[in-house]
């Protein structure tokens, strides 16, 4: 049935003696509006839009540095950087039990400033019961929204804008969830969601979606029926019972019949032929356990096969399950999951989501917002302020939480992204691409050293933190904040890997910059990198000239090393950042010497060399990485010599501050600096042959699957035949093993010891993967030479 | 009975039908002990009159009378279908016994038929349904009655001790058995009443049981019958239906699980699906949740309980119907889904609880076969099996879902010999080896 859970729960005492958490629930209450609720069997949710100021660093290039010569400005800085507040739009979902309700709404009333907000939109079983309550405490109109509508709208945005949203359970496995990458066309798909009964729903596109069935044998079904059969009134109590079960002794069994299997229908005799088929007899006593677990086997099969049934006949291969039934309960998750792979043969995964029980909410909230055109937008999840996926073990009812005299709730937090995300359209298969390279979940020896790392780096971020601020007293308070938070996040992933989908360095690495936004601490490197950026410039002139000395063979060579050197230069990577921080002087030229010899870790140099004797490519993709000597003297001349090949270059880089990594604002100013003293670039820049753009993100990583739209489009426009991709963070620990649909280099240098270890290098080995896509072969450049 | 007891050695005999008779007394050697004791035995006599025959016979009618003597199987004839449940034994009686045949006739086979022909009920549980009855049916160039007898498959011990009490075993039959149990109780059968069966497999002998008992019944009330406005309870009436050029259709099984097949022709079905919500699971639930303890009890109940005290309805939630998808109110949103109030629970009778059992159980295979039945593109669907014996609610509720929601698509049709069809399909293997 539609509904999604609304069930007949515990009586909703109002228990009003908790006080609430203002800086950890309900955050950014001010300027809350558009408030959204869907009150569930047992669980609240809370939604609200609110606008989040920020502390944002921007560079903003001296008006008459352009003009002067190098000499003239060597004393002054490059660029300015000023701290600017900026706004930003964040979504606010929090869960919380029924119970609190009242103190909820007493909280909300008391902290909300915006008086604008005339409608709170409500969804979910609950809400009619709750109406007068809600129009009372807020002074809200409540507006009815049909559940089913909403919990579709719901399901869209996460599937859409949260990556790992989607998992298969696997009990038995390494690690229990399997997540899933985000597909770029999320429709079409089957919803099963399982409230007291069971509806299916086939999601076409946006606003296209059918109820195409449904069955009444669901959670409430379990619920009802074992309440009866076992005496135990609470649903995880059941479910808890369950889990302790055996249901053999109650179910008939394809081997109670055949005294093994049915061999010539493949049927084994583990199988169920009959659910409580050997309860028929007044005569025997069966265990609650045992009933409860038949129970949960037979409603979960039967929903399984309908399911299976509804994917066959309309030809869909993508089901996800949500609904209270499922609501993260490992037990019925694996059930289904079991049921799903019996029923189609493996053919169809069952799938689940990690945001599933906020679907609801999150659909009202789009209904309310829909002139704000919140889908025009990509969302991304903050790590810093959602709770994550909560292991819910049904040994820990709410009842027991409740008493322990915490406030159980849940949060979800997503910010407005300043561009719209889309797929690299190189990419060769979208759908099976994932970015990182090796994931934490399921390597528990990798995942072990990198949260070790991450909590060691710790204190040094946050002495930089504190450092990058030098003027505002109350920073160092902040900074523990930020480390308190940091901390706090490393430890949940410690024991919940899978908290925010799979865990991947790139994932600890974002996580730390949201905490880092979070505590007003949005660029910590900007001085850092001003600094270098203006020592760098000042050996470019020089650098390139010593390039153009060489013979076409040696500069090539020179060339590529230049850009290894100069990514050696990185504040990411501990082992680099201790030297830097000790020997500022730590030259491009000692860089180099540290560089590994040839042959390298991974060596296709001759294969590229060979490539560019042949005809020049058409236009190449770099995606940068840092500020500094990497950008300026690593870089900048590369992308000089293929210029003058006649190739045309798009510099990608961040949208916003990660590290020491270079900005799409910096580099903007860089750009212009060395046009000034470089002619190439400057008719480059003129012509429209070179082209910045943004990548989008500000991650020290790259997610191929979330870049810029603009980008997305000069790509296509230009026909980029050539992805140049550098650095750790964007080469190795993200698209190491990245397939595109033309030629791409990736160059990176790897500064840390474990994981040269692990690739089977050492420390600065060096990685120069060139790979050309099969069925493409590189021109021949003997073809071209005339005979 | 010039057969009795011979067929058993069939492949033995066959080779040494042209050998001298002087292998007879071999194959008397070979005869287990108490059939050679037995003092009406004949056992010498079907090979001797059986290799003459043959050798002498050039008429093409002699032969093919011959020929139709020789597969034709000793009596008694029997099919078994072993299910999870309930044991279906058909037993053809033969009516066309010459009285030299009767003068010949073993007394064991004499008991044997007297008992099963003059008794409705044998021991505790087993039961004749009388009017299932087929008479004067030809089989094998022998007319008859069948019969139709089931008991409990946990008396399945009492009944090999009967046989082996009445010395079954000595008439050299071929029991040919079906379902689960043919498997699991085979060693039984040796051991408790030196039987041997010949095992079959399931659906091949349902469907052959189907297709013949269909073929068969031209007189008396029609073989297979529908519903006519299935949807309206007050001009819902049963009608008789004609089951020719039966291809494709979807042949629901419902004992204490449910297969369903596809069916394209006599050879050519598959198992589509099967759900384990079946007979067993009702009687099961019913059992737990009443205190009942038989099918027919828990049936008594379920005729006088109400479902939408214990179910949740569409109108429990909407007050009315969810016309965004179509759902009418009286539809059950929740089955058991009032069960998750604490005052309702206690507001409910036992006769509530049987009725919602049985149409939770009821709809399911409703729902299941009309997503099988869109998935194989079939219109007709034939629902048999034991679940349905008695159970005019289950059929009517089974015929309002399929026409209710495929809007008049999908036809409920039901076969009068519901749960036999299995053993029937026995007893044909037995009398034509396909």
């Amino acid at each position: 049935m539609a509904e999604c859970d609304r069930v007949v729960g515990s009586s909703h005492s109002m228990d009003k003696s908790i006080t609430l958490p203002p800086d950890e629930i309900f955050r950014n209450l001010e300027n809350a509006k558009r408030f959204a609720i869907d009150i569930g069997g047992s669980l609240t949710k809370l939604a609200y839009y609110s606008t989040v100021q920020h502390k944002v660093a921007k560079v903003r290039s001296f008006d008459h540095a352009a003009k002067v010569s190098i000499q003239e400005a060597a004393s002054d800085k490059l660029y300015e950087i000023s701290v600017q507040e900026e706004i930003t739009a964040r979504l606010h979902f929090i869960k919380f039990e029924n119970a609190y309700i009242e103190t909820c709404l007493d909280f909300i009333k008391d902290h909300l400033v915006n008086t604008e907000t005339k409608v709170i939109k409500a969804t979910g079983g609950g809400a009619h019961k709750f109406k007068d309550l809600i129009e009372k405490k807020l002074g809200l109109k409540v507006d009815k929204e049909d559940e089913m509508t909403c919990l579709i709208k719901g399901c869209n945005f996460v599937l859409r804008n949260i990556p790992h949203e989607a998992f298969v359970y696997a009990k038995h496995a390494d690690s229990e969830f399997r997540f899933q990458n985000t597909h770029p066309d999320i429709f079409p798909y089957l919803l099963v969601n399982i409230g007291s009964g069971v509806s299916i729903v086939k999601v076409e596109s946006e606003d296209k979606f059918e109820r195409i069935g449904g069955s009444s044998i669901g959670g409430g079904t379990f619920w009802g029926l074992g309440a009866l059969l076992t005496k135990t009134k609470r649903f995880d109590e059941l479910l808890q019972l369950a889990s302790k079960g055996q249901h053999t002794s109650v179910d008939m069994l394809v081997k109670d019949i055949y005294g093994g299997s049915y061999g010539s229908l493949g049927l084994t005799g583990d199988l169920i032929a009959s659910s409580f088929g050997k309860s028929a007899t007044a005569d025997k006593e069966f265990s609650k356990e045992d009933m409860a677990k038949s129970l949960l086997h037979m409603i979960s099969n039967d929903i399984g096969q309908l399911a299976c049934l509804y994917a066959k006949l309309h030809n869909l291969s993508r089901v996800y399950f949500g609904g209270f039934f499922i609501r993260g309960h490992p037990v019925t998750m694996h059930t289904i999951t079991y049921s799903i792979n019996f029923f189609t043969k493996g053919e169809v995964q069952a799938l689940f989501l990690r945001h599933e029980g906020y679907l609801g909410a999150i659909g009202a909230f789009l209904k309310g917002a829909e002139e704000d055109n919140p889908n025009q937008y990509s969302w991304g999840e903050n790590y810093a302020g959602s709770s994550g996926l909560m292991s819910v073990s049904p040994d820990l009812n709410p009842m027991q939480r409740a008493r322990s005299g915490t406030f159980p709730f849940d949060m979800l937090e997503m910010d407005r992204l300043e561009r719209q995300l889309v797929n690299l359209p190189l990419l060769q298969d979208p759908s099976s691409y994932i970015p990182d390279t090796v994931d934490l979940t399921e390597d528990a020896l990798a995942r072990e050293y990198w949260l070790y790392c991450f909590e060691d780096a710790l204190d040094g971020v946050v002495k930089r933190a504190v450092a990058s601020q030098p003027d505002i007293p109350e920073a160092t308070e902040r900074a523990e904040k930020f480390r308190q938070k940091y901390r706090h996040k490393l430890q949940t992933l410690r024991h919940q890997p899978f908290a925010y989908g799979s865990l991947t360095v790139r994932s600890l690495l974002d996580t730390r910059e949201h905490c880092l936004n979070e505590f007003n601490f949005p660029d910590p490197y900007s001085k850092i990198k001003q600094r270098e950026n203006d020592m760098a410039l000042k050996y470019y002139q020089k650098a390139v000239k010593s390039l153009e000395e060489l013979s076409w063979e040696e500069r090539q060579f020179a060339l590529v090393r230049g850009v290894l050197a100069g990514n050696v230069f990185d504040w990411g990577a501990k082992a680099v950042s201790d030297v830097l921080e000790s020997d500022p002087e730590f030259g491009f030229e000692e860089a180099k010497r540290q560089l590994e010899e040839r042959p390298w870790l991974v060596d296709a140099y001759d294969q590229w060399i060979q490539r560019l004797k042949g005809p020049p490519h058409k236009c190449a993709l770099f995606f940068v990485d840092n500020s500094g000597m990497d950008i300026i003297l690593g870089v900048m001349p590369f992308v000089r010599e293929l210029l003058c090949r006649g190739t045309e270059v798009v510099l990608a880089s961040n949208s916003g501050p990660a590290l020491n990594d270079v900005t799409n604002g910096e580099l903007q100013i860089l750009t212009e600096k060395i046009a000034a003293m470089d002619p190439v670039i400057q008719a480059g820049l003129k012509e429209d042959r070179l082209t910045l753009v943004q990548s989008g993100s500000s991650s020290p990583c790259l997610d191929l699957s979330r870049l810029d739209k603009v980008l997305a489009m000069v790509v296509r426009e230009r026909q980029t035949d050539l992805v140049i991709i550098e650095g750790m963070g964007r080469a190795i620990h993200t698209n190491y093993y990245a397939m595109l649909s033309c030629e791409s280099l990736k160059m990176a240098v790897i500064k840390n010891s474990w994981l040269a270890d692990r690739l089977g290098g050492k420390l600065f080995s060096v990685v120069f993967k060139y790979e050309v896509p099969p069925g493409k072969p590189i021109p021949d450049p003997a073809a071209l030479t005339p005979s | 009975m010039a057969f009795n007891g011979h067929q058993r050695d069939e492949e033995s005999s066959d080779d040494d039908d042209d050998e001298t008779p002087t292998k007879q007394p071999r194959s008397m050697k070979e005869m287990p002990g108490c059939f050679r004791n037995d003092p009406s035995n004949e056992t010498a006599t079907p090979g001797g009159s059986a290799t003459p025959d043959r050798r002498t016979s050039n008429s093409t009618a002699r032969h093919r009378m011959d020929s139709l003597k020789k597969s034709r199987p000793p009596f008694p004839w029997f099919g078994m279908d072993i299910g999870g449940t309930l044991v279906k034994l058909v037993y053809f009686e033969p009516k066309d016994i010459t009285a030299e045949e009767e003068q010949e006739e073993v007394e064991n086979l004499k008991s044997i038929r007297r008992y099963l022909t003059s008794n409705t009920a044998y021991g505790k549980t087993g039961i004749r349904d009388v009017h299932l009855e087929l008479q004067d049916l030809t089989l094998c160039g022998r007319t008859g009655n069948l019969h139709f007898i089931r008991f409990p498959t946990h008396d399945l011990p009492a009944f090999l001790q009967m046989g082996r009490n009445k010395h079954f075993s000595s008439l050299h039959t071929t029991l040919c058995a079906t379902g689960g149990g043919a498997y699991k109780f085979e060693s039984d059968f040796r051991t408790m009443a030196d039987l041997q069966l010949h095992k079959l497999d399931e659906l091949d002998c349902l469907i052959r049981g189907v297709l013949y008992i269909d073929s068969v019944v031209s007189s008396g009330p029609s073989e297979c019958y529908y519903f006519e406005n299935p949807t309206d309870p007050e001009r819902c009436v049963q009608r008789p239906y004609t089951l020719e050029n039966p291809y494709p259709l979807l042949l629901v099984n419902i004992g204490s699980g449910v297969s369903i097949l596809a069916v394209y022709s006599e050879n050519n079905y598959k198992r589509v699906t099967g759900t384990s919500l079946g007979g067993g699971t009702f009687l099961g639930l019913c059992c737990l949740l009443t205190g009942c303890s038989t099918f027919e009890e828990a049936l008594e109940m379920a005729s006088q309980g109400e479902s939408t005290r214990v179910d949740k309805l569409v109108r429990d939630i909407y007050g009315g119907d969810y016309e965004r998808f179509g759902l009418p109110g009286w539809a059950v949103a929740s089955s058991f889904g009032n069960m998750m109030s604490k005052e309702k629970r206690e507001s409910v009778s036992k006769e509530d609880l049987a009725r919602a059992t049985l149409v939770t159980i009821t709809n399911n295979i409703g729902s299941i076969t009309r997503m099988c039945a869109l998935n194989e593109n079939i219109e007709r669907v034939v629902f048999v099996g034991n679940f349905l014996r008695v159970n005019t609610l289950s059929m009517k509720l089974l015929a309002y879902a399929m026409d209710y929601w495929s809007k008049g698509q999908l036809k409920a049709l039901f076969l009068r010999h519901e749960g036999y069809f299995g053993a029937v399909g026995a007893l044909l293997e037995l009398l034509n080896p396909s």
